[in-house]
C-alpha cells in the first residue's frame, strides 16, 4: 500500500501539490485526472521516489518513499526515454541488467503481443511504436505498482488499443496496481476501478467507477465535468 | 477500445446483460464454455476486476457454473435459461409500458401500431 499524507511540494517555482492525501491500495487500476498543471506528473514522480515532499509523508508498505522504491515501482514517464541506437532487444537486455524484477521472457511476449520486432532500432520506430516499446519495457517488470504518465496521449487509436489490451493482459489485478494519469477519461474509463481527481494540487475526489455510475447515473466524464462546475 | 458502453449504467451490469443476451439468443449454448476472465476482459476492453465481478454474479444467479480448474460454463439447465428469457421479456415490456404511459399513449393504440409496424417491415 502506498500512502500520501498531507503532502506539499513546490516544483519549478510553483506550488504543485498542496496538502495532498491519498491511498493507493494493491490490486487496482486507478486513473489520475485533472487539468494541465493540477499536479499529476509531480504526484507520479513523488510516488516513484523521484521527488521528495517538502512537507507531509509519503510511504510504501509503511516505510518512507525514497529512490529505492524504484525496485518495487515501475515508472513510465510521458517523455521518450530511449537510447536511440539500441534495438528493442538490446533495450530489453539493458532493462534486465538494471531491474531485478525485469522478466525478459514476459517483455518479449508483450513485444510480440503489440507487434514489435526485437530487431528494430529505436530511432527508426514511429511514435506509435515507441509508445508500444515503452509499455513493453514497463510491464516487462514484475512491479507492485506501475505508474504511467499519459500512456495514451498523442497516439493513434490502434496504438491506444494495443496498449490498453497489453495493460489488461500483462498486469495482475489481484496483486498489482496501475496508477495512470490521462486526459482520455472517456476512452480509459472501462479500464479503471477507481478515479482520482486532482485540482490545484489537491485530491478533490477519489471514487470507484461503478459507484459513480450507480450513485449519479452518469459516466465518469460527465461526473467530472459537474464536479468542476460545482467547485468553481 | 473494445465495447461501447452506455453512460448511465455500471459497466459490469452492461456486461452481465450482454452475456445473458448471448445466452438467450443462443449465441452461447447450454453447457458451452465461456472465455477466461482475462480473455473476455481483453476482448471487451475492460479491467479484469470488473470481469471477475461479472462472472461471479452470473454464477450467483446460477446462469453459469465454474468447474474447478476448467473455467466457467453456461448452465445446462434449459428451464433456467427459459426462465431467464421470460424475465428479460418482462423487464423489456415493463420499461416499454412505462415510457408509453409517460407519453400518454394508450396500450391498445400501441398494440395496434406494433402489429402494423411489424407488417411494414
Amino acid at each position: 500500500m502506498i500512502e500520501l499524507n498531507n503532502v506539499s511540494k513546490k516544483y519549478g517555482g510553483q506550488q504543485a501539490l498542496e496538502g495532498l492525501t491519498l491511498m493507493l491500495p494493491l490490486g487496482k487500476i486507478i486513473g489520475l485526472v485533472g487539468e494541465n498543471g493540477s499536479g499529476k506528473t509531480t504526484l507520479l514522480k513523488l510516488v516513484a521516489g523521484l521527488l521528495t515532499p517538502d512537507s507531509g509523508s509519503a510511504t510504501f508498505s509503511g516505510s518512507r518513499i525514497t529512490r529505492r522504491v524504484a525496485a518495487s515501482v515501475a515508472y513510465m514517464p510521458d517523455a521518450d526515454l530511449f537510447y536511440p541506437y539500441f534495438t528493442v532487444g538490446q533495450l530489453f537486455d539493458f532493462y534486465e541488467s538494471q531491474f531485478v524484477d525485469f522478466d525478459l521472457i514476459k517483455a518479449k511476449e508483450i513485444a510480440q503481443f503489440v507487434n514489435i520486432s526485437l530487431d528494430s532500432k529505436i530511432k527508426n520506430l514511429s511514435k506509435g511504436n515507441r509508445g508500444r516499446v515503452k509499455i513493453a519495457v514497463t510491464l516487462g517488470r514484475e512491479a507492485d505498482y506501475y505508474l504511467l504518465d499519459e500512456p495514451f496521449s498523442g497516439l493513434d487509436p490502434m496504438v491506444r488499443d494495443d496498449i490498453a489490451k497489453g495493460l489488461i493482459r500483462y498486469t495482475d489485478t489481484e496483486r498489482q496496481t496501475v496508477f495512470m494519469s490521462t486526459h482520455e477519461l472517456k476512452e480509459v474509463e472501462p479500464l479503471l476501478d477507481e478515479i482520482v481527481v486532482l485540482r490545484g494540487g489537491r485530491v478533490i475526489a477519489h471514487e470507484a467507477v461503478d459507484e459513480i455510475r450507480d450513485t449519479y447515473g452518469k459516466d465518469a466524464t460527465s461526473w467530472m465535468v459537474s464536479l468542476f462546475r460545482e467547485g468553481s | 477500445m473494445g465495447i461501447d458502453f452506455l453512460p448511465d449504467k455500471p459497466i459490469y451490469q452492461q456486461l452481465i446483460d450482454r452475456i445473458m443476451g448471448d445466452i438467450i439468443r443462443g449465441m452461447l449454448k447450454p453447457g458451452e464454455k465461456l472465455l477466461s476472465v482475462r480473455d473476455y476482459a481483453i476482448e471487451a476492453g475492460v479491467n479484469a476486476n470488473t470481469m471477475q465481478r461479472v462472472y461471479k454474479e452470473l454464477e450467483q444467479m446460477e446462469i453459469t457454473e465454474t468447474k474447478r480448474g476448467q473455467g466457467s460454463f453456461v448452465t445446462e439447465d434449459v428451464e433456467k435459461i427459459a426462465l431467464l428469457r421470460n424475465e428479460m421479456r418482462e423487464q423489456l415490456v415493463t420499461s416499454f409500458i412505462q415510457n408509453v404511459e409517460a407519453l400518454g399513449f394508450s396500450k391498445d393504440e400501441m398494440v395496434l401500431y406494433l402489429q402494423e409496424w411489424g407488417e411494414e417491415k
